[in-house]
């Protein structure tokens, strides 16, 4: 071949439309999912980088859920115990345990709409949203599907990979202000255990989202079906 | 066919499996500039700019000191009736020193400082002979590795909007400035998108594997899927 692509090139000049795609797996390969270098069937370790090899396999999602499992538990204790305490005038005037969601309720109440939305969202929408799509992708991973389907499922993975971290926006909010908010008798705020415990459920889900391997997404395609898919014979 | 003898299905060499949906691409070179989708998924496989890897070892050393920066300090500063707090990242990572919430300091604390300041050094480490044209030096393949792989868990950025949602929270309680580390977390900010728009693993890992050619700005992976 040798010939230089041009940007965001799909088509290549000697190629048939709607041949199917070769993938690494259907050749006997195993493409290594760090680097993209592509080695025979059987070998378990990148040459280039070192990474373990894993050939697209539903067997991968037991660590997929295993971890979601894991997140899920630790996501009960951190809505039922308190995100923090705060102690104002040595507790005379006030000494509140705020969960996630009476933290959301109170920033209403002051009137702080737009950064209550931002709480509900990083620590409510995107920790159940979560759950649901990685259980979602899970379940459907190496079904047929049409392509279209597939670019769903791909884009709301890709979505979940990026937004997951974000969940991790209470914890600091947390850190900080325990660490800030540190004056003796007029005010103080100390972290409660539901902080830990959303810590872990946050990375666990991490964990199981990077657990799941894209490439099942598309192991139940039919293999002609899309007219610019490119490749021979 | 013409590209008989660059690529080999038995071995897999000159050969590119898109990471996401396993499609095989030949490998082929690009120029500076050019953007190689897959042709199944449509992700970036590779995306080479010229000079890139200077650029990248730049940034790398200009978030170390913006991180050493924003480490020493102050970071917010607050105070009421008289009465006020300062407190660095350092202090933000102790709030959970007390008790069983002594893990969550290391977590928080590898989060916001050690994995930035160790995925910028296992950049600059991998990428400085590359950027020279010589040899990678020992085990650059495992530091590159590794620095992609604690990619999602530098949280540098969220921290910041952490910040912001804390200052809104304290606000009515007392006063709240701003310290230096603050604004060098922000500048941190920006560096590393910078940094994400020279960054193209494909590059990287070919030169590692290529040794000592000089592949700056070129690009070795490319291509086509094909069948047999």
């Amino acid at each position: 071949m040798g010939a230089r692509w041009p940007a965001g090139s799909r088509a290549v000049s000697d190629d048939a439309p709607g041949a199917p795609v070769l993938t690494a797996h259907r050749a006997g390969l195993v493409g290594c999912r760090s680097c993209g270098r592509v080695w025979p069937d059987g070998q378990e370790t990148c040459n280039r980088c070192g990474a373990d090899l894993v050939p697209p396999d539903r067997r991968g999602l037991q660590k997929v859920w295993a971890w979601w499992f894991a997140g899920l538990i630790m996501y009960v204790p951190a809505n039922l115990f308190p995100m923090m305490r705060t102690q104002t005038f040595a507790g005379l005037q006030g000494n509140t345990e705020a969960t996630i969601l009476q933290g959301v309720v109170e920033l209403i109440h002051y009137g702080n709409y737009d950064i209550a939305i931002i709480v509900f969202v990083a620590s409510i929408i995107v920790p159940i949203a979560k759950f649901l799509s990685i259980a979602w992708l899970a379940v459907v991973a190496g079904q047929p599907a049409t392509v279209d389907q597939a670019h769903t499922r791909l884009k709301i993975y890709e979505v979940v990979e990026f937004i997951g971290r974000w969940s991790m926006i209470d914890v600091f909010v947390v850190a900080i202000l325990s660490a800030l908010v540190q004056l003796g008798f007029v005010a103080s705020i100390h972290p409660g255990p539901a902080a830990v415990s959303f810590a872990l459920s946050v990375a666990f889900t991490m964990l199981s989202a990077q657990s799941f391997d894209p490439r099942l997404i598309w192991r139940g395609l039919p293999l002609r079906s899309r007219t610019d898919d490119k490749g021979q014979e | 066919m013409d590209a008989q003898d660059t690529f080999d299905l038995t071995t897999g060499r000159g050969l590119m499996a898109c990471p996401r949906c396993d499609a095989m691409h030949v490998e082929a070179e690009l120029n500076s500039g050019e953007t190689l989708r897959c042709i199944r998924c449509g992700g970036v496989l590779a995306k080479p700019r010229g000079g890139a890897f200077s650029q990248l070892i730049a940034l790398a050393f200009t978030s170390m000191v913006l991180m050493m920066g924003a480490i020493f300090f102050p970071f917010l500063e607050i105070s009421r009736m008289g009465i006020g707090n300062a407190t660095s990242l350092f202090g933000v990572a102790m709030a959970f020193a007390d008790g069983v919430l002594l893990p969550l300091v290391l977590a928080v604390m590898a989060m916001i400082v050690g994995l930035p300041v160790l995925r910028s050094f296992l950049l600059v480490y991998t990428l400085t002979p590359l950027a020279q044209g010589r040899a990678p030096y020992r085990h650059a393949a495992t530091a590159f590795r590794w620095s992609e792989e604690l990619r999602p868990w530098s949280m540098a950025e969220i921290f910041v909007i952490g910040t912001a949602v804390a200052l809104v929270k304290v606000a009515g309680l007392a006063t709240v400035h701003l310290g230096p580390a603050f604004w060098a977390f922000c500048a941190l900010i920006l560096v590393n998108l910078a940094s994400r728009g020279f960054m193209c693993q494909t590059t990287i890992w070919d030169a590692i594997e290529d040794g000592s050619l000089p592949t700056d700005g070129r690009e070795m992976a490319g291509g086509v899927a094909r069948g047999e």
